[in-house]
């Protein structure tokens, strides 16, 4: 064993900073990564084995016990649970014999629980030993436990293929794509390596320049100028700087990117690699989810094809001295690592723990140095915007938000897929062209947005009234809001949260409990109050994205549902809090020493 | 000598060195902001947040901001001073603090911005968790019914080559602070002791050795926490230095 953990420290050069690519290795070669292997890893990097720890135990797709032969990693989403997870799950703990959390007596299969793995327009969907299997129906469920029980390949129990290139030889996957509407920028005719070519001809200074001119904002939901930003990390000091591909799609509701990622994955690399001309990079990143670790080898054999082209490598384009590269680092399941500065930790083997800023990415980055951080959409219109020039792509959309934005839309609609649309689309009109003709609320931008009722439908998605990153979940007439959709983000935010803010910490989990409260009959009026006014110190208090966002799900609700709150509030008079139950608060101590609460 | 820009907190005027953290230079100008992760010399790590300023109306956190030359900043406002309070209140349901049976009673800060806030029953209610005590190691107990994740001990408790002895584990609700088996073998008596003395609350104490401060004469048993920074800086004025 110490062999196998050397040789694989060796690999990454005994650098610290790859200790999530070492843990990734030790976790896929054991099933699990046991203590003596972290007193290993340890003394291999010369760190204490609390510090790899730390990291190790930070991310949700890493164990230090076996999760069992074949892996079942169920989505429990809010959307999953719409697509009818409850059932399916049940079906797999009847059929494997073991509860989800748990592995089967026989080691041989494990349930798991996980957020959502970008397949809200397919649900439900499991990822079993990284491969993803949509659509699950009853019978395929029963079809997928009878073949590991015989003891068959994850790969041979893959069906039919999806649309577009998940058919192609590399990717093998049973994911569609969902296509539903094709815009003028992302969708548009593609030629390999034309805004490559005519990159070498322009000065960084006229690539920054025409970036600028299109007015385009980062797509990943923050909205900042990105010629701005790369100007700013082009004039930072720094001897070295870096390109880093924001790829963690983890939003619950968005699965955007995985369709450009199958189907455009060359508009992603070459928008780094203009963005690495721009400011001077000589190497790049490709953060990616691990959700998508069922691409590792096509987009590989992508990055391949394109150092045979010499779109990189060295002299790129016969340009002399334009060298890049780019190298895909995997995350291990924390949607933590979407924000930034997280996503930057966690490419530096660490926690996913947002850094305080100042400085920025753009002074103070990847390994100390200056860095331009995009999302993968934005990369993307970025190749299209050397292509046609800043002042095509700043006519479409609106006044503050230029160009067009991939919707992800999911929920309940008849047509759930990824729609290209110019920014500042009509909810009413978005909501037609899904199919979603009685929808009583609309989540824009996932649980960090907001939840919007039929009288918003009129507003426009767009930075200056309705932003988005792009997830979009109708909720039908059907749904209970508070329960399955609230409680459902609450929960998602209370697993997330990195755990270094107190509020963002402790906080989740009290608002949680208080709805739960509300639920369980036992609300008062002034819970409603307690509610909003907690709920306001995340967005005040905390450091950073997540953490002032996580109370939206119940800040949005009550403000545009307030009526879903109060009934639950049986009377409305009392004012007394009745959340405490005497019995069952002292139901312990009674059980210890075999008293009846009763008497 | 290095450049010297004044701001102002809640009016006062201030002078601070160029690049110095908000709370640092204020405390230097005997203006007292409450903190609790915060530590001298160590790079901060803005985490208990309960040094949240307002810079031109936006909340930032005083120990991680540097000080920029005519800044204004708020501190001492009703909106942050319930914030703040609210913080405290979480950290004492999120936990199990209960001063009385407390070695660091009276030394603790928690405690004493507790005191210091006037916190009477927090607003929110107590989780009472079941949290471990872990006394494996040979010099320290490590109480987590008390521990407030600071990261104090993870940032200044290193060995010779510099490895960390304490780290977080776990995350979110679930974060948690773990000393290292092997390193925590080779700890010296200073460096527990050091250890213990970082721990702003009593969840790192010291084996074989307590109670060696009576009640009454300790840190804060005579004196709120802050006021200390204030009265400092006053016996300077009156000695005429700078």
């Amino acid at each position: 064993m110490r062999t196998i953990i050397n040789n694989i420290i060796e690999k990454f050069n005994g650098d610290e900073a790859r200790l999530m690519d070492i843990l990734l290795d030790i976790q896929a070669e054991f099933g699990l990564i046991s203590d003596e292997v972290v007193a290993l890893v340890a003394e291999g990097l010369n760190i204490s084995s609390v510090d790899v720890k730390q990291t190790l135990s930070f991310y949700h797709f890493f164990s230090q016990k076996s999760r069992g032969k074949y892996t079942i990693y169920l989505n429990d989403s809010a959307v999953a649970y719409m697509m009818g997870r409850a059932e399916i799950a049940k079906v797999f703990e009847e059929e494997c014999k073991c509860k989800f959390g748990s592995v089967s007596e026989d080691g041989q299969i494990g349930l798991f629980n996980t957020a959502c793995i970008g397949m809200n327009d397919q649900e439900p969907a499991a990822i079993i030993n990284g491969t993803v299997f949509p659509k699950l129906t009853e019978s395929c469920v029963k079809d997928l436990v009878k073949g590991m029980k015989e003891g068959k390949c994850v790969t041979d129990m893959v069906g039919e293929y999806g649309d577009g290139k998940n058919g192609s030889e590399l990717l093998k996957s049973m994911v569609n794509n969902n296509i539903m509407k094709k815009g003028s920028v992302l969708f548009s005719d593609y030629e390999c390596g034309s805004a490559i070519n005519k990159l070498v001809t322009m000065t960084p200074k006229e690539v920054i320049g025409e970036v600028k001119a299109s007015h385009i904002r980062g797509l990943g939901g923050a909205g900042f100028p990105t010629g701005m930003k790369w100007d700013f990390c082009s004039m930072a000091e720094g001897d070295e700087r870096y390109v880093l591909c924001n790829a963690d799609e983890g939003e619950p509701g968005t699965f955007k990117d995985r369709v450009i990622l199958t189907e455009l994955p060359n508009l992603i690399f070459e928008g780094m690699t203009i963005a690495a001309y721009a400011i001077g990079a000589k190497e790049g990143v490709l953060y990616l989810r691990q959700e998508y670790h069922y691409m590792k080898a096509y987009l590989e054999g992508v990055l391949n094809n394109l150092r045979e082209e010499n779109f990189l490598g060295k002299n790129i384009a016969g340009k002399i001295g334009f060298d890049f590269d780019i190298r895909i680092q995997f995350g291990a399941g924390a949607y933590v690592c979407g924000e930034e500065s997280a996503l930057i930790e966690s490419c530096e083997g660490k926690r996913g723990e947002p850094r305080n800023r100042p400085p920025f990415p753009v002074q103070k980055g990847y390994l100390q140095k200056p860095t331009v951080i995009n999302n993968v959409e934005t990369l993307s219109s970025v190749v299209k915007i050397i292509e046609n020039g800043g002042e095509w792509f700043s006519m479409m959309g609106t006044k503050e938000t230029a160009g067009t934005k991939l919707l992800s839309i999911s929920g309940d609609c008849k047509y759930p897929g990824v729609y290209e649309v110019e920014w500042g689309i009509r909810v009413r009109d978005m909501l037609e062209m899904a199919g979603a003709d009685d929808a009583y609320a609309v989540q824009v931008s996932g649980p960090s947005g907001v939840c919007i009722s039929k009288k918003d439908f009129k507003r426009s998605i767009c930075f200056e009234d309705l932003p988005s990153g792009g997830s979009i979940i109708i909720i039908g007439k059907q749904r209970n809001l508070i329960k399955d959709i609230v409680c459902s983000f609450m929960d998602f935010f209370i697993d997330e949260s990195c755990g270094s803010c107190v509020p963002c910490r402790s906080l989740p989990v009290i608002l949680k409990n208080k709805l739960q409260k509300l639920l369980d009959g036992n609300g008062v009026m002034s819970d409603l109050t307690d509610l909003e006014d907690w709920s306001k110190n995340m967005k005040a208090a905390n450091r950073c994205g997540l953490g002032q966002t996580a109370a939206n799900p119940i800040l949005s609700t009550l403000k545009n549902f307030r009526g879903d709150y109060e009934a639950l509030i049986k009377n409305k008079e009392k004012d007394f809090d009745t959340g405490f139950n005497l019995d069952a608060a002292v139901a312990a101590s009674c059980e210890a020493v075999g008293r009846n609460p009763q008497i | 000598m290095s450049e010297k820009i004044k701001f102002t907190i809640d009016g006062k005027e201030c002078v601070a060195k160029k690049g110095q953290y908000i709370l640092e230079a204020a405390l230097e100008n005997g203006v007292y902001i409450p903190f609790l992760c915060n530590m001298e010399g160590v790079k901060p790590a803005g985490s208990c947040r309960l040094c949240n300023v307002k810079i031109n109306g936006r909340n930032m956190t005083a120990c991680t901001t540097p000080v920029a030359s005519g800044m204004e900043i708020e501190s001492e406002i009703p909106e942050l001073q319930e914030l703040r309070l609210s913080i405290i209140e979480m950290l004492f349901v999120e936990g199990n603090h209960f001063c009385p049976s407390c070695e660091k009673s009276g030394n603790c800060e928690l405690q004493a911005l507790a005191y210091k806030f006037q916190m009477l029953v927090p607003r929110f209610p107590y989780e009472f968790p079941l949290k471990e005590v872990d006394a494996t190691s040979p010099k320290l107990y490590i109480d987590r019914n008390r521990c407030i994740k600071c990261k104090r001990c993870i940032r200044t408790i290193k060995d010779e080559k510099g490895r960390s002895f304490f780290a977080f584990n776990k995350r979110a609700h679930d974060v948690e602070i773990c000393l290292d088996k092997e390193l925590a073998a080779t700890m010296s008596d200073e460096l527990a002791q050091e250890a213990m003395d970082v721990c702003p609350v009593g969840a790192i104490l010291r084996k074989e050795k307590g109670f060696d401060q009576p009640i009454g004469t300790r840190k804060f048993d005579k004196q709120a926490i802050g006021t200390e920074i204030i009265s400092v800086v006053e016996n300077i004025n009156l000695e005429g230095k700078e």
